[in-house]
């Protein structure tokens, strides 16, 4: 009932009301309130590698002091405590801003930095980027909001999901209006993706009255962690020529490979190989961020977005609605600069960096397989294992009795297991609902972030609780 | 898995056709399938992105752009050596320095393993120093690279509501602040809530800021005029507000904000507190969110005005929390610290229901947080040095400074402006620009017409051309019908200003000097 309120609760955007964002929602305020009453939470909702204390890289950070703060470079004593090449490269970025990091850039990024960004691309893939089709974002998720703004019309046009995925998609999609076509990744078969199920899910859309218009893979997977093959990739690209929609590569997680059968490949590199006829079809956008990799700089919010094939006038108007937030902020920008052009050998900053990239990459590795491994020795869990990306996503098969609980209490049946874990072992995880799964499977995403030293004790206290759980409500002790 | 053309197909049909989906392609050329566009094309891409409009970064700047790029491929063929970027609050990039203090704070936060070294001691100042640790030891982990709670860290929305509380006189929570990138950020999360159709409306101040139009257009709602008046050094007049009120809702349109700037933009003017009085009293009597654009607050150049926040002036009336709702942003563009390219800001929302405060909170963090080292500089702002702190000599110098100077440059421009033919200028009180208005000859609005383009385009336009200076026309901020302006910023450095001003007039001379009736 209206309560007479300007900002009634009836009054307001109905899409907002609508939208869930579970990475900080239920399981997180609740984990919140706890820490607030002083139970000790080990965060692993979501990939925040520096709060589980992954330091910053040194190199990339004193480039940023030197930037915030130009005059140090004016002290003598500068030298003493920033290398000589940390300095020199201060220097080339804030000769690239018009005025430094205080100013306001080109609403589309620095051109430096997206020149950068172009040779990264060119080295990592073996085909030249052009720096006009690159857009800095205030973090990758900016600039998935405004592909997605700039594709969805009405609640009639669709975009084609990965279930489970990311859910900034399904928050964005909801937030526009528009409608998410799911397809569903195959957990038997290491989350793989079927060509078919994509097909199935279009013709399903279209037959209620939706227009399909995108498609939207993560690779690496989040929160599935799988990494596509070339052939995967092939698909993909045929599939959306054949039914005429956009190619949204979700790419974040490139540099968080864990195994050496399916390493990376962009989505760009297998577009350009793939001839003239398909190279210059296809309309790709492919994100990018500072936030994940080894460098973890989440708090930076630096991201990109590289369009293929773009009609011109569209890039255009995708400038205009950049221009409309001025500019991304420039230290973020900075920090993509620093990414993609990282030290190279013979840099006096290179042993260091090397090493402590090195340490950070090797040991996720090893966490991921820990991890893994971990959930697979508890009972009623099975796991895939974490092939790329940051999180660890087991199902749990929960017993009827539990289900029946967790109604009881109002809950779905995973937010009610991931509450009690919660409250049993402080350990704060976001149950699979939040990212969508199949009908009758229970998931919960954990990160593979806490630190080596404490993931012997988490996987320990977890597998206790699940345990007790599973004891708890096991189907010979139900009553029904 | 079918590709383009299946080849297996071409024996079921004559040799030279291959069948496709939806289409039949022969040997020679293939056709594509019959679904005809790209679903990113012009005619396809969302209207509400073809509606918005952004003057301030639009057609005058992008063929600046251009012009720029000649200046260096072909030297000497343009009659000037220079653009001068007039179109844009951006100070830094027009030579302002930034303040010391904010930014050994944030180069200590983004690196403290300078804290423990010995040397730092030598370059920074000890109360930067102190600052960088107390901030940083109330960070959760110790940085600024983990995405922190979703309204911003605490600490920095502890500062920043200690801020207003010291500016203002009453209490402000801390948890009624949300940090975001830029204050524009935060705007873009109110329209959102508010706009559920094109019958949702936002009354909106003409001339006006157009972040204002575009969010709206972007978001599907409309918006709602309410003119200021220019004769009376662009006053905010009650009766027309109520006015344009009741004429849209005649119209059908459920108006559920109200946005003021206030110190203006383009317009410069500062609000009186009994003005601002009568806008809270008919906020509360006609049920309407007020938006409070308070971003050039630290910019207030005519004598006996002054500053007032509408949450101050609405607490001063008696008037609490639930008798109106104020939503105020701020930023780290504007003010003596001109940082816009940190992308600092913050909204103050007071008197929303609690599950509505759950679902802004909820649209924060589906962006998870905005970039922390600006949260830190937003926090600096609205709690610098104070007297006896030992950077607070360097840091009132480095302030008084620019505001001194910008205050100069402020009167220099409308005087200036005021000279200039068939030019009225209001004076600039406060913000960053001044907003003069050209009575042009019928025969300059007859030429631009004959080009399609609006009158005051055109003139912008041609002094574009002519000496390298980028203003905004007036159309692109609105205005009443049938009068021209154009905005231009008071940011170029003190000594270029003449110089500026002399070009602009010998061009605005020669202008009318051609289509003068």
């Amino acid at each position: 009932m209206a309560s007479g309120k300007v900002m009634d609760p009836e009054n307001l955007n109905e899409n907002v009301k609508k939208t869930v964002y579970a990475v900080r929602g239920e399981l997180y305020l609740r984990a919140s309130e706890l820490q607030k009453e002083g139970k000790k939470i080990i965060f692993t909702n979501v990939g925040n590698p520096h709060a589980l204390g992954q330091k910053p890289l040194t190199f990339p950070r004193q480039v940023m002091a030197l930037c915030q703060a130009p005059f140090l470079m004016d002290d003598p004593h500068v030298g003493l405590m920033f290398p000589p090449d940390a300095i020199a490269t201060a220097r080339k970025y804030l000769a690239m801003t018009g005025g430094g990091v205080g100013a306001y850039s080109d609403s589309r990024g620095l051109p430096g930095v997206r020149k950068e960004v172009a040779d990264f691309i060119l080295e990592r893939d073996g085909y030249p980027s052009d720096p006009e089709n690159i857009f800095l974002t205030d973090g990758a998720s900016k600039g998935v909001a405004q592909v997605l703004n700039a594709l969805i019309r009405n609640d009639r046009d669709g975009v084609l999901v990965p279930i489970p995925q990311y859910p900034l998609y399904s928050a964005t999609i909801q937030l526009l209006g528009g409608t998410l076509v799911p397809y569903y990744l195959t957990e038997e078969s290491n989350w793989g993706m079927d060509v078919k199920d994509l097909q199935r899910s279009v013709t399903e859309a279209r037959r209620k009255g939706i227009t399909v218009r995108g498609l939207v893979f993560i690779n690496p997977g989040n929160p599935t962690g799988q990494c596509l093959t070339e052939k995967n990739l092939r698909e993909l690209i045929e599939f959306c020529i054949k039914e005429r929609l956009v190619l949204m590569a979700d790419e974040v997680y490139q540099q968080n490979v864990y195994q050496d059968e399916r390493p990376f490949i962009s989505a760009r590199k297998v577009l350009m190989s793939m001839g003239p006829r398909i190279s210059k079809e296809l309309e790709l956008v492919s994100f990018h961020t500072v936030s994940k990799g080894f460098l973890g700089e989440c708090g930076q919010r630096g991201g990109y977005f590289e369009m293929t094939n773009f009609h011109p006038q569209t890039v255009d108007e995708l400038y205009k609605v950049s221009s409309i937030a001025l500019s991304p902020n420039v230290t973020g920008q900075i920090m993509m600069g620093l990414m993609v052009k990282p030290p190279r050998p013979g840099d006096i900053s290179y042993p260091q960096y090397k090493a402590e990239s090195e340490a950070i990459s090797l040991s996720l590795r090893r966490r991921a397989r820990i991890m893994t491994d971990g959930f697979n020795a508890c009972e009623n869990v099975v796991c895939n294992f974490t092939e790329g990306a940051m999180y660890s996503f087991p199902q749990v098969m929960l017993p009827n009795a539990a289900i029946a609980a967790a109604k009881q209490a109002g809950k779905a049946p995973d937010v009610f297991y991931c509450l009690r874990l919660l409250e049993s072992t402080g350990i704060s995880t976001v149950p699979g609902s939040g990212f969508g799964q199949k009908e009758g499977t229970f998931h919960v995403r954990t990160t593979i972030l806490p630190s080596e030293k404490d993931m012997p004790g988490i996987m320990e206290s977890f597998k206790r609780f699940n345990a007790d759980f599973m004891s708890k409500y096991s189907d010979s002790k139900s009553k029904l | 898995m079918q590709s383009g053309g299946g080849r297996a197909s071409a024996t079921l049909l004559s040799n030279d056709k291959i069948a496709t989906e939806g289409g039949v392609a022969d040997g020679k050329s293939e056709q594509k399938p019959t679904t005809p566009v790209s679903p990113l094309s012009l005619e396809t891409i969302n209207p509400k992105v073809i509606k918005a409009e952004y003057a301030v970064r639009g057609e005058i700047v992008i063929r600046a752009q251009t012009l720029q790029q000649e200046l260096i491929s072909k030297p000497g063929s343009l009659p000037f050596d220079e653009i001068i970027y007039c179109n844009i609050g951006n100070p830094q990039s027009l030579g302002q320095l930034p303040i010391t203090f904010f930014r050994e704070v944030i180069a200590l936060c983004d690196h403290p393993d300078l804290l423990k070294k010995p040397e730092t001691h030598a370059l920074f100042s000890s109360d930067a120093i102190s600052r960088a640790s107390q901030i940083i030891d109330k960070i959760p982990g110790r940085t600024t690279g983990a995405y922190s709670h979703s309204q911003g860290i605490k600490v920095c929305r502890d500062d920043i509501a200690a801020g207003i509380a010291a500016r203002d006189g009453y209490p402000s929570n801390s948890d009624d602040i949300y940090i975001t990138d830029g204050a524009s950020p935060g705007v873009h999360m109110m329209m959102q809530m508010l706009l559920s159709s094109e019958k949702d409306g936002i009354l909106c101040p003409i001339p006006q800021y157009p972040l204002y139009s575009a969010s709206i257009a972007l978001h599907g709602g409309t918006l709602v005029p309410y003119y200021l008046n220019e004769s009376s050094g662009w006053g905010l007049e009650m009766n027309e507000l109520k006015k344009q009120l009741q004429a849209a809702r005649d119209a059908g349109t459920s108006v559920r904000a109200l946005v003021v700037i206030n110190p203006g933009n383009p317009t410069g003017q500062v609000l009186s507190e009994e003005n601002q009085q009568d806008v809270v009293r008919f906020c509360m009597k006609e049920g309407l969110v007020l938006l409070a654009d308070e971003v050039y607050q630290h910019n207030v150049y005519a004598e006996g005005k002054k500053f007032n926040s509408f949450k101050k002036v609405a607490r001063s009336m008696g008037l609490e929390e639930k008798d109106v709702i104020i939503v105020s942003y701020q930023s780290v563009s504007k003010g003596y610290y001109g940082e816009c390219g940190r992308r600092g800001g913050y909204m103050e929302v007071t008197g929303f229901p609690e599950d509505v405060k759950g679902q802004l909170y909820k649209l924060a963090s589906v962006n998870l947080c905005s970039n922390v080292s600006g949260q830190i500089l937003m926090s600096l702002v609205m709690n610098p040095p104070k007297v006896g702190d030992k950077s607070y000599e360097q840091f009132a110098r480095e302030r008084d400074a620019i505001l001194s100077s910008l205050a100069r440059r402020a009167k220099m421009m409308s005087e200036a402006m005021n000279k200039l033919e068939g030019v009225s200028c209001n004076a600039a009180e406060g913000a960053m620009y001044v907003f003069p208005r050209l009575h042009l000859p019928e025969r300059a609005v007859k030429a631009a017409k004959a080009v399609d383009m609006v009158a005051d385009v055109f003139y912008t336009r041609r002094l574009l051309d002519a000496t390298g200076i980028v203003m905004v026309p007036g159309s692109g901020f609105r205005q009443v019908p049938g009068t021209w302006h154009f905005r231009c910023t008071i940011l170029p450095a003190e000594e270029k200003l003449p110089g500026v001003i002399k070009r602009l007039t010998t061009f605005h001379q020669k202008f009318m000097d051609e289509f003068r009736d």
